[in-house]
């Protein structure tokens, strides 16, 4: 008996170690590295000194502009996500015939698994000097720029991100026990007060948890600044990507890395708090 | 409310639309389309450094994903029989390399790597005996095990939420008429929790084929596709690129389609 347990634990450890040793050499100790860093001091030629020193995250007010960019967008997006998202997940969930209802959905799902770089890239055809513009020159508008201003940020993030905003608001709304509905209704409750306090008050986890996952996934975003806002719009990914690839400072870039990975846990922790405080917590699937 | 949803509908798609149309077409501007032809994508695949980026790109992406979908399985498995806060520790883990932005992975990764290839180096080199020892750098190795890691956090979420699900009564029954674990393993388990990896398995390929960020940090000296239309794009926007982005776009698609479907199939024909 004692062997057959022996094994049994001996199975169970070769089961776990290569995915343990895989989340401990590529995530625990890079962000244990990256802490170092932050704490350290540039080099004359540009790599690392060893240092104890808060100095990096005294100078991070150096890159305000992109930490203000990145957080009045990545809120303001991932708002503007949740407006289109929501009667689109109601539909979904609530509205659709059936025999439409999955073939709805992975036309929502199949967006979120394609290349978010060539997504983009449709857009910067479309607001470019030869897309909408050049057609608006036809009927008289001339002069007009889309491309490179915050207004074709705030609509590459609303395309990028909207799949993965209306997932799980979709998932909370399609396991709303529809029984509370009708007795909403038979209480004598307009459609608008059902909504609010029933529909809208049980679908609020769904909308935290999108929320929280666009604003985190929006707060490390590179991709939609630098290719439709063009070098004007600059967020805290492209600070990071200038620190760690061109000007080379490690110790500063990494203070910014762990800023931001704060950040991300404070806005899971609020949404997280504001959902359980709500109704229960819930699973999201993301396929 | 109906034609608000299908405006969504166009907004998700006729952007797409509109890259794969103008792939094929057979002039130069991309304000006027002039009329069908497939030049651009003759252009696009007699480009060698295309063809080198897109073959890299196949590369890591089968081997992130064939790691992932092994280790994510096991994983899953193995989460099964541990107690509670083993499970919890491991969660917050594969939660966190899920949640956690691109940026980070590939920062973070790329200073722990360069740091102890700066210490493993000098050492490899002391025990070489004669001629040239091996370098460890930034390349191949670095995407897989970035992108793995994300990818294999997705297959065991995946195929863990299979195996919550999974009907407990055949695996008693199989232990009752004296199968050996094994046994019940291969003949009870596997086959129903399969499409659960398969479907693990083409999410990781079509995450690692898209990334651009984690590459962009960790790849070093490598070209991944996404890497080589991100600086072809920076250079202009031509035709040539709608081309790329439209077999990505395909191969995305097929891939995410088929995944759906191993997904839904609840019982494996025997």
């Amino acid at each position: 008996m004692r062997g057959s347990l022996f094994r049994k634990n001996l199975v169970t450890a070769l089961l776990l170690a290569p995915a343990a040793a895989w989340l401990v050499v590529f995530l625990v100790l890079p962000f244990v590295a990256i802490a170092i860093f932050s704490v350290g001091e540039r080099a004359p030629e540009g790599g690392y000194q060893a240092a104890l020193t808060l100095a990096q995250y005294a100078n991070l007010p150096a890159r305000a502009t992109a930490f203000w960019n990145t957080m009045v967008l990545a809120p303001v997006g991932a708002l503007g996500c949740l407006l289109v998202a929501y009667p689109v997940a109601y539909y979904l969930a609530l509205r659709a015939p059936q025999r439409w209802r999955l073939i709805l959905l992975a036309l929502i799902v199949i967006p979120f698994w394609t290349s978010l770089l060539m997504r983009t890239y449709a857009w910067m055809y479309i607001l470019g000097g030869r897309g909408i513009p050049a057609l608006l020159a036809y009927v008289g508008i001339e002069d007009l720029r889309l491309i490179n201003t915050p207004g074709a940020v705030l609509l590459g993030i609303v395309y990028g991100y909207l799949p993965l905003m209306i997932l799980p608001i979709y998932v909370s709304l399609e396991r709303l026990d529809r029984r509370l509905l009708e007795a909403s209704a038979d209480l004598g409750a307009t459609p608008l007060s059902t909504f609010l306090g029933v529909t809208l008050r049980l679908s609020l986890p769904g909308v935290m948890t999108g929320f929280s996952l666009v604003m985190i996934l929006l707060l490390g975003e590179y991709l939609i600044p630098t290719l439709l806002g063009g070098g004007k719009v600059f967020f805290i990914g492209n600070a990071l990507v200038d620190l760690f690839l061109q000007s080379r400072n490690w110790p500063f870039g990494s203070a910014i890395a762990i800023t931001l990975v704060l950040v991300s846990v404070v806005v899971l922790i609020v949404a997280n708090r504001i959902s359980t405080r709500l109704s229960g917590a819930r699973r999201v699937d993301l396929i | 409310m109906r034609a608000f949803v299908v405006a969504v509908f166009a907004f998700l798609y006729l952007p797409i639309a509109l890259v794969v149309l103008f792939s094929f077409n057979a002039g130069h501007h991309a304000s006027e389309f002039t009329g069908f032809s497939a030049q651009w994508y003759g252009k696009a695949l007699s480009n060698p450094f295309l063809v080198e980026a897109l073959k890299n790109s196949l590369f890591i992406a089968t081997t992130s994903a064939v790691l992932a979908a092994f280790c994510g399985t096991a994983a899953a498995l193995g989460l099964q029989r541990v107690g509670a806060r083993t499970r919890a520790a491991f969660d917050a883990l594969l939660g966190a390399a899920i949640v956690v932005p691109g940026v980070v992975i590939g920062i973070s990764t790329l200073v722990a790597l360069v740091q102890l290839f700066a210490v493993v180096n000098p050492f490899l080199a002391s025990l070489w005996p004669t001629g040239q020892p091996p370098r460890l750098a930034l390349g191949y190795g670095s995407i897989i095990a970035a992108h793995g890691l994300f990818s294999m956090a997705l297959v065991t979420m995946i195929v863990g939420t299979r195996l919550a699900s999974l009907d407990r009564n055949l695996v008693e029954a199989s232990s009752d008429l004296y199968a050996t674990p094994l046994t019940t393993f291969r003949s009870i388990v596997l086959p129903q929790i399969m499409p659960a990896v398969i479907a693990g398995f083409l999410l990781a390929f079509t995450f690692s084929f898209d990334d651009f960020i984690i590459a962009f940090f960790v790849a070093g000296a490598q070209t991944t596709l996404p890497i080589y239309v991100f600086a072809s794009i920076r250079r202009g926007v031509t035709p040539e690129i709608n081309a790329i982005a439209t077999i990505v776009l395909a191969a995305s698609v097929l891939l995410v389609l088929l995944a759906q479907w191993q997904l839904g199939r609840r019982k494996p024909s025997p």
